[in-house]
């Protein structure tokens, strides 16, 4: 691993953002088998503070299971998981709120609360870090709304949210607190060109004025192809290709052009 | 002879395993009860759920009891002309044994199915998932609050339960039956020590925390979508009322042996 000096600045293709080099999460040859099915075999990985690192893959391919594992949700067999330097592995749950509290996740079904309202799942996490005023709650519930572009939503119920919509309220209480770590796991499916942009821009502004570290698990290549530093394409339980999206355009792996392109492979021509 | 055992071992062992993890889910709740703040506003919620919610079931379990057992006692004590002595018998049942089991029962079916359901569902929804990931242990989010409503509301809802039940008993004794009313409060109020409210109370509360714990336990594991949170409710449910029943047994004859039986 390339350490880069203290406080230097990262060069990106996006241009130059300020990090300190050091590692945000480090995952080393982590497994994991459910039932027969091995699911994770060796995945290492290692995101930088301040990138955006996007996760592409086949569906099915563990891509959920992976971020799961980075906040401690799953217990993986072997491996390591680095979280700002602070080994995951084998903290209890309540070791883990503290780590949970700097990284954030989008889970792909959204996960809302569904006996709170929208605002209240959204609040939630603000709550819980003791905010009790509720004129502070609700602005900064407000506020959120409107970058999602659900404004007077407020006092919706979980199930009467459509699926995009959902997505964003998740999304919402994702970074409310703003974490220095957010896990995206596709944060744009199922949601309109239009919104979708939206929301790549918002990752994109959050990293640049808040300089927060994201991962995004996407099938969306415009949406990876918008936001990230860097890709990775999960390949049957491991890390197949890292690099940055340049790289990843030229590359003249078979594998990765077919998923580029949307082929499926050695079948049909 | 070695499938004859591992046969027989397999159940007993997921048995065991099983009760490892409803001791574990305790001990884990009563470290949270003593060393994290109390979520007051789920605490009343759950107060409110479990015990002003079931105050129509309690009233009715408890008043139609109660007047079964004043008529059953009389039709039998009135061949031995013990017609007065039937207060004291309805009332010293309902405390020390009809009221708590009959309580816990309904309480089991319809605020242990509860639990396990929600919770279950929030399980299968990810929702735990996402409570976690918000640095809530749910535990503390989940478990405790129910715990605590339980504890509170149960002796309530028994001691409700005993004297909605000496009323109805006491009401068909009087107007439909004839006995004397004097007699019968006399009888009823001398024969009944407070050692047996005690008893029902203690009762109570045991059995509220072995149906929280139960429910709680079964809606946390819960897996495989719609289907398996049915099954465990199902499950909280039939395991709740057998553990009440069971345990029922050993608190009587413990009790037995703190308070014999007799006089004084
Ligand atoms: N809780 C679980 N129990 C058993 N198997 C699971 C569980 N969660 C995931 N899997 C299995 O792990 C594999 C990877 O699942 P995962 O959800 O990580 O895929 P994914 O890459 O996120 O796919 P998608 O892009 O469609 O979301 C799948 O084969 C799935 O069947
Ligand atoms: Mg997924």
């Amino acid at each position: 691993m390339i350490e880069a000096p203290p406080l230097a600045a990262v060069k990106t293709e996006r241009g130059t953002i300020p990090s300190n080099g050091s590692s945000m999460i480090k995952v080393c040859s982590l497994k994991k088998r459910i039932g027969q099915q091995e699911i994770l075999s060796g995945v290492d990985l290692e995101v930088r503070t301040g990138e955006t690192l996007a996760i592409i893959g086949r569906s099915g391919g563990g891509k959920s299971v992976l971020l799961k594992h980075l906040v401690g949700l799953m217990e993986p067999d072997t491996g390591e998981i680095w979280i700002q330097g602070q080994n995951i592995i084998g903290m209890t749950e309540r070791q883990l709120g503290e780590i949970r509290k700097k990284v954030g996740i989008l889970f792909q079904g959204g996960a809302l609360f569904d006996s709170m309202t929208v605002e209240d799942n959204i609040a939630f996490p603000l709550r819980e870090a003791g905010e009790r005023d509720p004129r502070v709650l609700r602005a900064k519930v407000g506020e959120m709304l409107e970058v999602m572009e659900m404004e007077g939503q407020e006092e919706k119920m979980p199930e009467s949210l459509s699926g995009g919509m959902k997505k964003r309220v998740g999304l919402a209480r994702a970074i409310i607190r703003r974490p220095s770590c957010v896990l995206y796991d596709e944060p744009t499916a199922g949601l309109d060109p239009v919104v979708a942009d939206s929301i790549n821009r918002l990752i994109r502004r959050l990293q640049e004025r808040f300089g927060m570290t994201s991962l995004v698990v996407t099938h969306d290549m415009k949406s990876a192809f918008d936001v990230a530093d860097q890709i990775a394409y999960l390949h049957e339980g491991h890390i197949y290709f890292h690099g940055t999206p340049s790289e990843l355009q030229q590359s003249t792996d078979r594998l990765i052009q077919d998923f580029l392109l949307g082929r499926s492979e050695g079948r049909g021509d | 002879m070695v499938r004859f055992f591992s046969a027989l071992g397999a159940p007993l062992l997921s048995f065991f395993q099983y009760l490892g993890e409803l001791v574990l889910l305790t001990a884990d709740t009563f470290r949270s009860i003593f060393t994290h703040k109390l979520r007051w506003k789920l605490f009343m919620n759950q107060i409110v759920e479990v015990g002003l919610l079931s105050q129509l079931v309690v009233i009715i379990t408890g008043g139609f009891t109660g007047a079964v057992f004043a008529a059953q006692t009389f039709f039998q004590f009135n061949k031995l002309g013990m017609g007065s002595a039937v207060g004291a018998v309805v009332s010293v049942s309902l405390c020390r044994e009809l009221a708590p089991v009959l309580t816990a029962l309904m309480v089991a079916g319809r605020v242990g199915a509860a639990m396990s359901a929600e919770i279950g569902t929030m399980k299968v929804t990810e929702q735990i998932d996402a409570l976690r990931a918000l640095a809530v242990y749910p535990v503390d989010y989940l478990v405790v609050p129910r715990v605590l409503a339980m504890m509170v509301s149960m002796p309530l809802l028994v001691a409700e339960c005993i004297a909605v039940g000496i009323a109805a008993g006491y009401l068909v004794a009087i107007f439909m039956l004839d006995i004397n009313g004097t007699y019968y409060m006399a009888n009823m109020v001398r024969w009944t020590r407070s050692r047996d409210i005690i008893m029902g109370l203690s009762k109570a509360f045991c059995f509220g925390i072995l149906i929280v714990f139960i429910s709680c336990q079964k809606g946390l594991t819960t897996r495989e979508g719609a289907v398996g949170v049915g099954r465990a409710t199902t499950e909280a449910v039939v395991n709740a009322s057998l553990a009440v029943l069971i345990c029922n047994f050993f608190l009587t004859m413990m009790f037995n042996i703190i308070y014999p039986a007799g006089y004084q």
